[in-house]
């Protein structure tokens, strides 16, 4: 049993354990103490803990100075006080000081209604601004094709730097200079676009103001719906539907497909399609590539290489091609979901259905703010036509329904279009970390052994747990599989690849922790991890209550094979589905 | 990549590294010494020094802007430094440099354009009994008062 | 040679002691009369000092003169010259200090070289022209014992700067050098040694004056592979220099008392942390750690003990904070020198994680001789809670700029009038500034005062690292306010918010007064600003940078308020509220103020008299200065 404190907080007593802070006490007995630095997204590791934005100090009985409670150990018999005149006065005036350096533009700013900021200065009844006037610090801003970077509004929390230094251990972004003018920003302040940033979004997940924001499409979309001359389909990513009800206050983990599918056709959609449609051809390639190179290998063809790498997460790709230079002939070659989506469907759809190429535009709804920019990969615009022309994400959906004045609550439940629209459970589960692996598993199982699976679910490759590994029996075969997410555990896996240490057949690696209920499109969690359990227990259910859940089993895939692409891994797929990868190391 | 450094000075900084264990704990002691080699550290120097210690370029970058002694600009042949020390205040140390800086035309941090002088502050030297001091490489002059810094000056034409 | 046993130190100290009895002989008796070859003085020395200070007036090559000269007469066999650290009067620097007749020469240039050797090396008459001259009296002093600057010292921590050569090893063991540590190693177990460190109540001389003895405890007390000490010479405060004098004039006592800590707590390697700004304090540093290596006194098996000790030099960049312990930490891992918060302390959670000890230059230096001297000698020294004495950096507008070092307890106006000699040019004293950027401003009614750790703290200041600048009726209140905050802005991380943009904004409300721009509200903002700075600010730094403007604010609101009200700043130094004028009658029209303004501001036929245009002067003052006829006036 860990040891135990206890202390007076206010006019409660509680009993801790050693070593807690004076914040999760407070918490634990409902009180909320004020808070914008710290972020601790408990069960992952994501956790930023500087105690250094001074609005959550509190009162410590024998202490000269005020206290911050979400650094401060509870110690035995400590007396607490978290609201005196002391302590209000000081947590204002720090406050006023923040917005003394901050451009207040409330009226115009993406984060606003969202904004931790904003948020705490309407609690502390913030009424003028005694210390405006000053000198602004020099921040700079940028737009890519995935965030936008105002760093006038950074209030320096250094949660971004966190996430992208310790989480995902990119380090493309992280403090520079000192004293008034520190700022976050990459190497010789330069463009994050010059950086090896892989646009995976965490650090704009996780900023508590809207300094670090995505790039918004959803008036460019509003303007293709309006245009008669476009058809505008659209696909719809699995993690989606597992949070976009939290915008609407339902609580996490509500499934809205069909809410969401019914609010799309009344933006005016042509086709609703479903990007876990996609998900299982992904399967259907992958597969068949991990199944080529293991028969090879087993064959005793020392020229294969493994472990192999699934491909579907596009920050994961752009993190492989900056620091992994070397290791670029060991992923798979499967394109992710969303760009099988558009290119089967500018490419094949289309065709079939007649419609001319510069008629049809493609959008994705997505928890990702990297697919912002996988669209604008030059191998996916052949003869400059994206394949997918813009995807806007969970949050920019959320927006534009309620701009629509679309009472998403009380929608009643619609079906995606056919063919696009059909999937199986495992497309289902792609949007939580080991979803891939689960979904290859049933399939791999299945071809590999040619015996129908007793258990679809294999729970041994589920939970947040950073890296897990499991041993899947293939009939005889032990079939070593690993699942990695958060680019820092991924890093980790492919060193010991690098050097010779790895011990997989297979590996999954999701940039996001969590997989894609945690993308960096997705509500905000403001440090909440039950959030994210919740999404990915939602996904679980809906995998659960599909009446197919295995990829080879969809019915529309195997439609999609037979007319079109003949088998996995033929010329046809290769060309459609495939990609390459290319060495960005520039350092 | 903004300036390529000459081959002989990517050669030192690894070398710097090797020494140093290509240990990212030093990275300090390893920009001290890096910064030796050209009297700055250029952007390239510290890719170079990224990719040794295998940390991101960002990393040293925001070290590299903490510490003042480090720069990415090139001084001047004769770097003056005013010094900015409580002792050397009181004794008028701010209208030394104000006289200098009328006259160089350069403000704090800045190289005159024909690269000669390059002005900085710095605290105390230590040689507070000369106080209000100024120093111009090696050399320390002591007890100035702002008449005198156009003399001084004109030493180094 | 390695010394293995007692045995071995105490004969190199018998050795050494040869060497130096000469410098310890004449502190005995004073000699009025010189010295002299020819008088029959058969062996002499010339101590110089090589402290940063007197170096930067070239005092090396007072050195080179004379091994030069003493060479061409054909003496230097019958003379030592020696370098030395600083002797602390280095307002009189370069000092030249003959033995054994403690001929006490000040402001020596290398041109003087030739008059020291002929006159009074050979001939044994003193050179009377560079004698130290009583301001009192006139009269020359010729012993440094004999003036009020030495006079009331008492020097501790530093016994051997100026008396002993840094660079050698054996000197510093003729003085009683790493005795303690034989003894520590031989005979005592770690906790006994820290039992004598917390009799002594010796305090932490780095600013916070934590009790020694304690801390040691509490690293010895944790339970760790490996720990680390850690010599915190950073020394940071603008204006102070103790550290570096200690460094530069007695290394070994660091390296000695580094070693004694680390055999105390348990740890087997030390690092100094140091101003990469002070490259004489490291060379020293270098040699002494190298010496101490070659004779076996670091390195493996010490004393022919299990304890093995090592020391490696780390550099600070020019960060100020570096010098708070958890951002010194951070630096010496090579990263932003950021504080974190405390707990944990750097004794549980320092470097690399790991237990570790930070103590200050000057709280090592006085180490060896409380365990040589023992604790009840020390804690004999002082006041109650304030033990032993403290090396000040006495500076500014003082007559004898230097470093000094009181018994705790000394009052400020014996600090600044007896040792210190008074205001420079008869000024009338004002205030006297101690603890840096983290201390505050006293004034007249604090002269009385007992310096120590706790009477500073409540009188509204520090103790801080020593720095101790005085300032007369010509210092503005406000401008040293707003020169200390313009310096915690530029020094300050960044990190937390108060800090980062509390000080910013009260660096812009004191520019705001100083330039007649403020109101009665900025005033009260100014404190209640700076209250709350103190109170939310993640380190020492923040927590006590508005500490100079609320003292002055308290002490000083007078002149204050008059910049506001009157727009007038009693000091003249506020340019923004200051006019030039020439006085009609008192200008004869020479011209050479015309010629001299840079800002074409002044107007005049030769001859006539001169007038000055208000809207085009930037009141450089340098008019002023050249006007001989003193027809320029400022108000
Ligand atoms: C902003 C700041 C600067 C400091 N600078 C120094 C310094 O330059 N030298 C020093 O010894 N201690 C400095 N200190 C104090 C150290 O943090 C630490 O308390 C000290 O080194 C402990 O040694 P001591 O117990 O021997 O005093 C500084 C503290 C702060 C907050
Ligand atoms: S970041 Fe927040 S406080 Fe700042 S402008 Fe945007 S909404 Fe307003
Ligand atoms: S909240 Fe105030 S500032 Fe904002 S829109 Fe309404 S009235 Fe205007
Ligand atoms: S998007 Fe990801 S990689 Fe890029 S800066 Fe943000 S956290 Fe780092
Ligand atoms: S960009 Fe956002 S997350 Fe990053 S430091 Fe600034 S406010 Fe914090
Ligand atoms: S894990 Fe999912 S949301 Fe995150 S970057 Fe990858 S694909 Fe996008
Ligand atoms: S008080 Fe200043 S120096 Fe200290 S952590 Fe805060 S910003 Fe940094
Ligand atoms: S103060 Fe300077 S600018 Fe003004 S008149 Fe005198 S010389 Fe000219
Ligand atoms: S220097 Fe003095 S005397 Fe000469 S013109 Fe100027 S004011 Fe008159
Ligand atoms: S939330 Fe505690 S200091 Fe920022
Ligand atoms: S303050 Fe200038 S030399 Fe010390
Ligand atoms: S430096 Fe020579 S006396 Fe101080």
């Amino acid at each position: 049993m860990e040891k135990q404190v206890t202390l007076q907080i206010d006019h409660h007593f509680i009993t801790v354990p050693e070593g807690s802070t004076i914040l999760e006490a407070a918490r634990e007995i409902g009180i909320d103490i004020p808070t914008l630095c710290h972020i601790d997204l408990k069960g992952t590791c994501v956790k930023n803990n500087p105690a250094s934005c001074r609005i959550c100090v509190v009162e410590v009985e024998g202490r000269r100075n005020l206290a911050p409670a979400c650094a401060t150990r509870c110690t035995e018999g400590m007396k607490v006080h978290t609201s005196t005149l002391r302590v209000m006065n000081a947590r204002k005036i720090v406050a006023e000081l923040i917005l003394s350096d901050h451009p207040n533009e409330c009226l115009t700013c993406p984060k606003s209604g969202n904004c931790e900021l904003q948020t705490l200065a309407l609690r502390f009844n913030i009424r003028e601004m005694p210390f405006n006037g000053g000198e602004l610090s020099a921040r700079k801003r940028e737009t890519t094709s995935s965030i936008i970077r105002n760093m006038d509004k950074c209030i320096f929390c250094r949660r971004c730097e966190s996430v992208c230094n310790d989480v995902q251990t990119v380090g493309a972004i992280g403090a520079i200079r000192r004293g008034f003018n520190t700022t976050i920003a990459p190497a010789f302040d330069k463009m994050m676009a010059d950086s090896e940033c892989t646009y995976c979004g965490q650090c704009v997940a996780v900023c508590p103001v809207g300094a670090l924001t995505e790039r918004d499409h959803t008036n460019r979309l509003l303007e293709d719906l309006a245009n008669p001359q476009k058809t505008v389909i659209v696909q719809t990513a699995p993690a989606v539907r597992a949070a976009l009800g939290e915008e609407f206050g339902m609580p996490p983990g509500t499934l809205v497909t069909g809410k969401m599918v019914y609010a799309l056709r009344e933006l005016g959609f042509d086709y609703v399609f479903d990007t876990d449609f996609a998900a299982d051809l992904t399967i259907m390639e992958e597969g068949a590539e991990i199944l080529n190179r293991l028969g090879r290998y087993l064959d005793g063809d020392t020229s294969v290489r493994l472990p192999i790498l699934t491909s579907c997460c596009p920050a994961w790709v752009n993190f492989f091609e900056h620091q992994f230079p070397d290791l670029l002939d060991i992923p798979s070659t499967a394109r992710s979901p969303q760009q099988m989506f558009g290119s089967v469907a500018k490419h094949v759809w289309a065709k079939k259905t007649g419609i001319p190429a510069e008629q049809l535009v493609v959008v994705s709804i997505m928890p990702c703010l990297a697919k912002k920019y996988e669209c604008d990969r030059e191998e996916f615009k052949p003869g400059g036509i994206p394949d997918v022309d813009y995807s806007i994400t969970t949050r920019e959906l959320a927006r534009l329904i309620k701009r629509a004045n679309i009472g998403f609550t009380l929608l009643p439940d619609a079906e995606f279009d056919n063919p696009m629209g059909a999937s199986t459970g495992a497309g289902a589960i792609f949007g939580a970390t080991g979803g891939v692996m689960e979904a290859a598993l049933r399939t791999v199982y299945e071809t590999y052994t040619g015996k129908a699976l007793q258990k679809v679910d294999f729970e041994q490759v589920r939970g947040l747990e950073g890296v897990r590994h499991a041993n899947i029996d293939l009939g005889g075969f032990e079939l070593k599989v690993g699942i990695a997410h958060g680019l820092g555990n991924a890093r980790h896996l492919l060193e010991n690849v690098r050097n010779g240490r790895n011990e997989y057949h297979v590996i999954e690696i999701m940039a996001c922790p969590g997989g894609c209920i945690g993308g960096g499109g997705q509500p905000l969690h403001h440090g909440n991890s039950s959030i994210l359990y919740a999404r990915a227990n939602a996904l679980y259910r809906e995998d659960a209550n599909k009446p197919l859940r295995k990829s080879h089993e969809n019915p529309y895939i195997k439609e999609l094979y037979e007319e079109c692409l003949g088998k996995p891994l033929s010329e046809e797929a290769e060309r459609l589905l495939h990609t390459h990868y290319f060495n960005k190391s520039i350092n | 990549m903004a300036d390529n450094l000459p081959c002989n000075i990517i050669e030192q900084v690894q070398t710097i590294c090797d020494k140093h264990g290509n240990n990212p704990g030093e990275l300090i002691n390893i920009l001290h010494e890096a910064q030796h080699l050209m009297g700055y550290l250029p952007e390239e120097m510290q890719r170079v020094i990224a990719r040794k210690l295998n940390i991101p370029v960002s990393k040293v970058y925001g070290v590299v802007t903490f510490y003042t002694f480090f720069t990415m600009t090139p001084k001047g042949k004769y770097p003056i430094s005013v010094c900015m020390g409580t002792a050397c205040y009181v004794r008028g140390s701010e209208k030394l440099l104000e006289e200098f800086k009328r006259l160089l035309g350069i403000e704090v941090g800045e190289t005159t354009p024909d690269g000669k002088f390059s002005l900085d502050c710095l605290r105390c030297v230590g040689a507070c009994g000369l106080a209000p001091v100024v120093m111009i490489g090696e050399k320390v002059y002591g007890r100035l008062q702002p008449i005198d810094v156009k003399k001084i000056l004109d030493e180094f034409e | 040679m390695k010394i293995v046993s007692l045995n071995d130190l105490q004969q190199i100290k018998k050795k050494a002691e040869a060497l130096l009895s000469l410098r310890e002989a004449s502190d005995k008796e004073a000699q009025e009369q010189a010295c002299g070859l020819a008088s029959g003085t058969t062996h002499m020395q010339v101590l110089i000092c090589g402290g940063t200070g007197c170096k930067a007036s070239s005092s090396h090559l007072i050195a080179e003169n004379f091994n030069k000269l003493l060479q061409k007469y054909e003496i230097s066999d019958k003379i030592d010259v020696i370098t030395t650290g600083c002797f602390g009067f280095c307002e009189k620097g370069p000092i030249v200090k003959i033995i054994p007749d403690n001929t006490f020469y000040t402001q020596v240039t290398p041109d003087d070289v030739e008059e020291i050797v002929s006159k009074h090396i050979i001939s044994g008459n003193k050179v009377e022209r560079l004698l130290y001259v009583d301001p009192k009296n006139g009269q020359h002093v010729s012993d440094s014992k004999h003036m009020d600057f030495y006079r009331k010292q008492m020097r501790i921590a530093l016994r051997n700067c100026g008396t002993i050569d840094p660079e050698n090893i054996e000197e510093y063991i003729a003085r009683d050098g790493y005795m303690a540590l034989a003894d520590c190693l031989l005979h005592k177990k770690p906790m006994e040694v820290i039992d004598l460190i917390k009799k002594s109540g010796l305090r932490g001389r780095g600013g916070g004056g934590f009790p020694t003895g304690l801390k040691w405890e509490f690293a010895h007390k944790q339970e760790s592979d490996i720990k680390y000490v850690v010599c915190n010479a950073d020394e940071g405060d603008p204006g102070a220099f103790m550290d570096r004098s200690i460094m530069e004039g007695d290394p070994h006592s660091i390296v000695e008392a580094m070693t004694v800590c680390g055999y105390s707590i348990g740890a087997p390697k030390g690092l100094v942390y140091i101003r990469a700004e002070y490259p004489l304090a490291i060379q020293r540093l270098r040699i002494a750690i190298k010496q101490a290596r070659e004779y076996g006194l670091l390195g493996e098996r010490i004393f022919g003990t299990d304890f093995s000790f090592d020391i490696e030099i780390r550099y600070g960049a020019g960060a100020f904070v570096c010098g708070e312990e958890t951002a010194l930490i951070h630096s010496m891992e090579g990263k932003r020198g950021e504080p974190t918060l405390k707990p944990p302390f750097p004794a549980e959670s320092g470097y690399l994680g790991k237990p570790t000890n930070v103590n200050n230059v000057e709280t090592f230096a006085n180490i060896p001789i409380i365990l040589t001297k023992g604790p009840e000698w020390f804690a004999s020294i002082g006041t109650e809670k304030s033990k032993g004495t403290k090396v000040f950096a006495l500076a500014g507008k003082i007559n004898n700029v230097g470093l000094i070092e009181v018994p705790m307890g000394t009052t400020l106006r014996e600090v600044i009038y007896d040792i210190g000699g008074g205001i420079k040019n008869g000024k009338k004293f004002k205030a006297v500034q101690t603890g840096g950027p983290s201390g505050g401003c006293l004034t007249e009614k604090h002269l009385d005062t007992p310096i120590d750790f706790d009477n500073l703290l409540a009188a509204g200041s520090m103790m801080g690292s020593g720095g101790m600048i005085v300032m007369d009726e010509d210092d503005c209140m406000v401008s040293v306010a707003r020169f200390y905050l313009d310096f915690t802005v530029e020094e300050s991380c960044g990190k937390c918010t108060p800090c980062r943009i509390g000080n910013k904004r009260l660096l812009e409300l004191l520019n705001k007064i100083t330039e007649g721009k403020a109101t009665e509200k900025d005033l009260e903002t100014l404190s209640t600003l700076g209250k709350v700075i103190k109170d939310t600010a993640l380190c020492g730094l923040g927590q006590t940078s508005p500490n100079p403007v609320l003292s002055t604010l308290d002490n000083f609101y007078e002149e204050y308020a008059e910049h506001v009200r009157d727009h007038k700043c009693r000091a003249k130094q506020c340019k923004a509220l200051l006019t030039y004028s020439i006085n009609p009658d008192l200008c004869i029209g020479c011209h050479l103020c015309f010629k001299h303004c840079p800002a074409n501001a002044i107007a005049g036929d030769i001859r006539k008299p001169h007038s000055i245009n208000p809207d085009l002067c930037i009141k450089c003052g340098m008019c002023m200065a050249r006007c001989k006829f003193k027809a320029i006036s400022v108000c």
